[in-house]
């Protein structure tokens, strides 16, 4: 539906992905743990390797609950965009089909968050 | 020699005044069509077939408003410079108090000024001259409220940080972009519009939920500056509201085919309105030393059975509840915990201080939100003290994600599961966007090209449009000053001034 409007009213997206310097916006959430209150936004380059996000970016966000070293990577379970999602974790982010503005939610088995709260 | 007596004229009834003052000031048109002269007013689909059908319940004139507005002025300043004189920021209940003064001057105020631009506009574009006085008014009342806001709490920043630049702030600070464009949104829609957002849904329907807690939370925590530029408001809102409902009813009344755009707008704007509350509900709750009342009793008081009243008295011109007041509902007992502890996350990156509230506080919190509190919030509390008390006070190191309508970060739980946010999207000329809520996801999928403009702070700093990469930079951008503005209460300036002035206070009193 088109905005109503005293004249022709077209505008190009202010967050289209060239306005991020070669990066793209990628949201991640950790579900069950609402210590982080919401989703993260990271911009990552696209040709970035997915595991290099695991190992070396997540630390520095998620690491200050107690749960997040015990992860175990490959029993995580994906959904991006909605749909579930088996990462290959040395392909790039790109190769991954993880775009501008997805969302990336993950579940980690038997780390449910602290006290039942999912916290 | 006696001069001639000046010819006595009748006075003027109240009605006659009224008459000559308002549709006597207006004319139609010859020199310009009227539809060059007023070209805002059919363009959002609105009909009108007789602009003198308006009614203004209040006959209010330009001359009898000076006068009433300037008795109330000498009243007010009267209570300001007292309060000024009597120290009477050292009778407040505790200096975390001044947190909420702070979240109001940043983010209310300012939108006191944008409502006054907003019906100067208006004001000028409507055909009847009812309605255009009636705006006009407003427009000054507004430009009032925003002076006297600001005249009163500047007492404040004599002593406490986080209060130098609000104006500033409102315009670049991340979560007064949630204040801001809500305003932005109202002022650049229609006239018709902007009266169904601004008078009906926000100063009929809601402002009771932002003005009663503020200005009774002012009175119980011994801040009587604010209460008095609350009282001097108040006769202002009640013509505000009066303004609310008489637009609405004068749309619905004039043509059947305005009933549908008038309950979009309805939709719209109450859902907006009550994504910006959500600060409210944490004022009300989090930010009170001494407590009024809790957000969903306030909820249920002034919407839930308010709201009821209302509606059922729209009913019969085809107008129902606005959609999505059930999902409000639903929130009602976890609004207040979700946004306050979101603002304990990123509290390195705000004008006013959070904190762990005391164990009375949360007991005080369990009672009035038995089902969730205990069972949800408490335990983030318990954890994040245990932090603390380690010397690793926690922060949130990364920004979040916000919906690109309300500009909220994405905090908002499913309606029936607390523990799982709720995550809305959809894609719009090959781009995704992300909304917090059905009501947001609504909105844009109606309006996309107006919501794809939205200034989104997160992405704005990812841009490198705001100063730089690092904190602070960013604040430095905001004009925050780090390390007295931001951060938790304990340990802050304020604090410590408020601890030094407490306990002379018990050494004079000794």
């Amino acid at each position: 539906m088109p905005v109503a409007a005293i004249g022709p009213y077209e505008f190009a997206s202010r967050d289209r992905v060239e306005n991020f310097h070669g990066n793209q916006i990628v949201y991640w959430h950790w579900e069950e743990h609402l210590m982080f209150c919401a989703a993260l936004a990271l911009p990552l380059k696209p040709e970035m390797p997915f595991r290099d996000v695991i190992e070396k970016v997540l630390p520095g966000c998620y690491g200050q609950h107690p749960e997040f070293a015990k992860i175990d990577w490959s029993k995580v379970t994906w959904m991006l965009d909605n749909r579930p999602f088996k990462p290959d974790l040395d392909a790039s982010l790109a190769a991954n089909h993880i775009g501008h503005k997805s969302i990336l939610r993950f579940w980690t088995p038997g780390l449910n968050g602290l006290a039942g709260a999912a916290f | 020699m006696n001069a001639m007596p000046p010819p006595k004229h009748r006075k003027l009834s109240l009605k006659e005044r009224y008459a000559h003052l308002t549709r006597g000031l207006s004319w139609e048109t010859t020199y310009q069509p009227m539809s060059k002269v007023f070209p805002f007013a059919d363009y959002e689909g609105i009909k009108i077939h007789d602009w003198d059908a308006w009614e203004d319940p209040f006959r209010l004139t330009m001359d009898a408003y000076w006068k009433y507005q300037a008795e109330k002025e000498r009243k007010l300043y009267a209570v300001i410079e007292s309060f000024a004189q009597n120290n009477g920021h050292l009778n407040v209940t505790d200096a975390r108090y001044i947190n909420a003064l702070k979240v109001f001057l940043t983010g209310v105020s300012p939108l006191e000024y944008s409502a006054h631009r907003g019906y100067a506009h208006v004001g000028r574009h409507f055909v009847g001259a009812g309605p255009r006085i009636a705006c006009q008014m407003q427009a000054i009342d507004e430009l009032r409220h925003a002076q006297t806001q600001i005249h009163t709490i500047s007492h404040y920043n004599k002593f406490f940080d986080g209060l130098h630049d609000a104006r500033h702030m409102h315009d670049r600070v991340w979560y007064l972009s949630v204040p801001k464009s809500f305003f932005e949104d109202a002022c650049s829609a229609g006239p018709f519009e902007f009266l169904t957002a601004i008078s009906f849904s926000f100063e009929y329907v809601l402002t009771n939920l932002l003005f009663v807690p503020f200005m009774s939370g002012a009175a119980y925590n011994g801040d009587m500056a604010t209460v008095t530029f609350g009282f001097s408001a108040q006769s202002d809102e009640a013509r505000h509201m009066t303004l609310g409902l008489e637009i609405i009813k004068f749309m619905l009344e004039q043509d059947e085919g305005n009933v549908p755009i008038v309950q979009r707008w309805i939709d719209k704007w109450f859902w907006r309105g009550y994504r910006l509350l959500a600060i409210v509900s944490m004022m009300m709750d989090y930010m009170l030393p001494k407590r009024v009342m809790s957000w969903a009793e306030a909820w249920e008081m002034y919407f839930e059975q308010a709201g009821d009243a209302l509606f059922n008295d729209l009913s019969r011109y085809g107008i129902r509840k606005p959609k999505y007041h059930e999902v409000a509902s639903k929130e009602k007992s976890r609004l207040s915990h979700e946004v306050w502890t979101t603002f304990y996350n990123y509290s390195q990156a705000t004008a006013f201080h959070t904190w762990v509230p005391t164990e009375e506080e949360q007991d005080w919190l369990s009672a009035k939100y038995p089902d969730t509190f205990d069972r949800l919030y408490r335990p983030r509390f318990q954890c994040w003290s245990e932090m603390e008390a380690q010397g690793k006070r926690y922060y949130n190191p990364t920004l979040p994600q916000l919906c690109v309508v309300c500009q909220i970060p994405m905090i908002f739980t499913e309606p029936d599961d607390p523990k799982t946010i709720c995550f809305r999207s959809t894609e719009y000329k090959g781009e995704k966007y992300h909304f917090c809520s059905d009501g947001c996801k609504d909105i844009f999928i109606y309006e996309p090209e107006k919501y794809m403009q939205s200034w989104l702070p997160v992405h704005q700093i990812y841009q490198g449009n705001c100063g730089g990469a690092d904190l602070k930079d960013v604040l430095a951008w905001y004009h925050l000053n780090f390390g007295a503005d931001n951060f938790d209460y304990k340990g802050s300036p304020d604090e410590k001034l408020w601890n030094e002035w407490q306990a002379q206070r018990s050494v004079n009193e000794a």
